[in-house]
């Protein structure tokens, strides 16, 4: 018998605690993949809330337990882009001041991989066998295109759904303004960009937007949900679970 | 140093948003900005575009490490050519420096091409002090200097303006007719400016690069107007911050190709000056006397720190400001000096001190598309990231972070800390939220209320994932 993949869930505080639902998504479709998936019950969140405010000490802290839980993890497999390139690219930067505990993170960052990312580049599959129908379009999260350089992925597999017309619009690629706490601290500014994004998302004609990452995930439904748009934003994990239905 | 706006970011940016003028000028110029970049790179295509990138970028790191070096083979070069080469410290002694040229030339009167670095120094407001008649010759710097404004844009100074906004400039500050049509304003501008490029005295140009192999100064422009500066009046005055060094002719050409494409998407821009010297004995033409004025003004602190000297390879090509979100909203006056955009929420902080501007690293989701774009691949999110630490480290700010944020990381530190805390921090979250609905409170929580305005929080779930992750998981 060949040996089964495993991988550790880092599920995100965002999706821990907000979206539980995608997190079992995740799960289903790892193990559908034939991944044995483990939850390492110590984690909490990654540090990135406090490391995009300034407080470096406090992420480091969180690195540390980050390193402690998942050093001995075959994968380390995430729904989230933000999240992904914290762990990624700027534990790095935190562990800097000492090279022999730099050199194991970097061990562990390298065995880390975004949801999308691992199914398509570490497990070889782009088709879940999942179907969808109806319109979908994607949005490309900042961190997990621009720092972990995910370009096609979510695209492959979104087409690889039987049934989904996929549909590009042009803006995909521009930030829907969450940018975690500047979402708070320059309301009006982010207002603009969700503005933007949504006008877009909603001449495009989808029923379903798709992303990987909570925070933009939040800003989108926060603000879809306020213009009552018919349109939904959904997690990829959920709409490969076959979990996404079109609003009526 | 020019004026300091820049604590005023949030209530200017809220302006720009609510000025169509400015939001239909934004979508307009960026648009314009936006493809031709696109379809310059395309014509040399992406991988020729990154060959290049990197080059630029082993040539500047280069240049910045071994700066002192080139420093004096400029000077010795400019030497060697007939010019003056002067170093200045800050704003005000590059300030004082011109005055003193200019005095004792008795000048009445100056011409001066775009340069950034003399809107840094408040060069004009010197000049004119002295009563000394200054003119902007590039038109939209001319624009600007009528509007009594700084540049909204460092490559389109007044690409705000409609061209209703200039005409009226033009009668009221000029003297001019009600024009129409565009071609109309170039022409009346063309006509103002050519009085005083014939009878100026004294022509102050910033650089684009200077050469040091050779001890030139180099100016690309669109109009024509910077050779006219550095031709016409006895007098060349050359502005240049020290990081616009480039060791050698063969680097040069990595860069105008960059700049030109970067900025506005042309091969080239319309005129590319160099400039090595006053004239010489036989030449028909030229100043009889050159000064090339180099400025530190911050630039040497920079260059010590390691995580931010990358900013210093800046090319100010605009590519950043134009690919920004947050730029493309609010434009560049909310930024409060300068520069602005990406690049400027480096630089501006770095010249006029956190402190002053603590919004600027900040007002940022580091969505990483300006260094997707940057030319010289400069990291800018990276460095932003650094200047928000140093920030709450009040590292070089003489300014306290704010106390609620910090109370705010606090309690989110001891809560995801602890295993325990964070567990049932969701739980009573869930509760707490089912009750402040039921009251209509949600909207009145500090901090949340910015959220909920205008977009709906997420209903907490009773169950975390981790409550429910024994129906899906499969037990050893
Ligand atoms: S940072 Fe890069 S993109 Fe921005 S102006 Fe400078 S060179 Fe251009």
């Amino acid at each position: 018998m060949s040996k089964r993949i495993k991988a550790s869930l880092f599920i995100t505080c965002l999706v821990d605690q907000l979206y539980p639902d995608v997190g079992l998504s995740m799960v289903r479709v790892l193990q559908k993949a034939g991944v044995d998936v483990q939850f390492p019950e110590g984690q909490t969140c990654c540090g990135q809330p406090a490391f995009n405010s300034g407080f470096n000490s406090k992420a480091l802290d969180l690195a540390h337990k980050f390193l402690d839980t998942f050093e001995d993890s075959d994968y380390v497999v995430l729904p989230s882009g933000s999240c992904g390139s914290m762990i990624k690219v700027f534990y790095e930067d935190l562990f800097k001041e000492d090279p022999a505990l730099q050199k194991r993170m970097q061990a562990v960052a390298g065995r880390t991989y975004e949801f999308s990312q691992f199914l398509v580049n570490v497990l070889g599959v782009n088709d879940v066998g999942a179907s969808f129908h109806g319109k979908a379009t994607y949005h490309a999260s900042c961190h997990l295109l621009r720092e972990l350089g995910a370009t096609n992925e979510s695209i492959n597999l979104m087409k690889s759904v039987q049934g989904l017309e996929f549909i590009a619009v042009e803006n995909a690629t521009v930030c829907c303004g969450f940018g975690g706490t500047f979402s708070v601290k320059y309301p009006d500014i982010s207002e603009a960009m969700i503005g933007k994004k949504l006008d877009t998302i909603q001449a495009s004609g989808a029923d379903i937007v798709v992303a990987n990452d909570s925070g933009c995930l939040m800003q989108l439904k926060g603000a879809m949900g306020r213009r009552k748009l018919r349109t939904r934003a959904v997690h990829l994990a959920e709409l490969l679970d076959n979990k996404v239905t079109i609003n009526g | 140093m020019a004026d300091i706006k820049t604590k005023e970011f949030k209530s200017e940016s809220r302006k720009a948003l609510n000025n169509p003028q400015i939001q239909k000028s934004l979508v307009r110029v960026i648009d314009h900005f936006g493809e031709a970049r696109v379809n310059a790179i395309e014509e040399i295509t992406p991988e020729v575009w990154e060959i290049l990138r990197e080059k630029a970028r082993t040539i500047k790191t280069h240049t910045m490490s071994y700066l002192d070096h080139y420093l004096d083979l400029m000077e010795a070069n400019v030497r060697k050519n007939g010019g003056v080469m002067h170093f200045a410290k800050d704003a005000a002694e590059a300030n004082a420096i011109v005055a003193s040229l200019i005095s004792a030339k008795n000048a009445k009167s100056v011409i001066k091409s775009k340069s950034m670095i003399s809107e840094e120094m408040g060069l004009n407001h010197v000049l004119e002090e002295m009563n000394v008649d200054v003119a902007e010759t590039d038109l939209g710097e001319y624009i600007i200097q009528l509007a009594e404004e700084t540049p909204f844009h460092i490559i389109a100074p007044a690409m705000h303006k409609s061209k209703e906004e200039v005409a009226k400039l033009f009668v009221e500050k000029a003297g001019t007719k009600l024009y129409k049509e565009i071609p109309e304003l170039a022409e009346a501008s063309r006509h103002l400016l050519r009085e005083k490029f014939q009878f100026a005295d004294v022509g102050i140009t910033g650089a684009n690069f200077m050469v040091a192999e050779t001890g030139t100064l180099v100016l690309v422009t669109n109009e024509g107007n910077g050779r006219m500066c550095t031709s016409a009046p006895k007098m060349h005055i050359a502005l240049a911050g020290m990081e616009k060094m480039l060791p050698s002719l063969e680097d040069l050409g990595v860069f105008l190709r960059l700049l030109a494409r970067s900025a506005t998407g042309q091969r080239l821009t319309s005129y590319t000056t160099f400039v090595s010297g006053p004239k010489r004995e036989h030449d028909k033409d030229g100043p009889e006397e050159f000064h090339l004025i180099v400025v530190d003004n911050g630039r040497s602190k920079m260059l010590q720190d390691v995580d931010l000297r990358e900013a210093l390879n800046c090319i100010r090509c605009g590519a950043c400001l134009n690919n920004c979100p947050i730029y493309q909203n609010v434009g560049g006056h909310a930024y409060g000096w300068v520069y602005s955009g990406p690049i400027g929420a480096v630089v501006t902080p770095m010249l006029v001190g956190l402190d002053q501007s603590k919004d600027l690293p900040f007002a940022s989701t580091l969505c990483g598309r300006c260094k997707e774009v940057c030319p010289v691949k400069i990291n800018i999110p990276h460095m932003l990231l650094r200047l928000r630490n140093k920030s709450t480290q009040n590292e070089g700010a003489g300014d306290k972070p704010g106390v609620k944020e910090r109370v705010f990381f606090s309690l989110w530190f001891y809560m995801v800390k602890s295993k325990f805390l964070y567990k049932t921090s969701g739980r009573i979250g869930s509760g707490a939220q089912k009750i402040l609905r039921m009251l209509k409170l949600e909207n009145r929580i500090p901090f949340f209320g910015r959220w909920t305005r205008s977009r709906d929080l997420p209903l907490i779930p009773t169950k975390s994932f981790r409550d429910r992750w024994k129906d899906v998981g499969t037990a050893e």
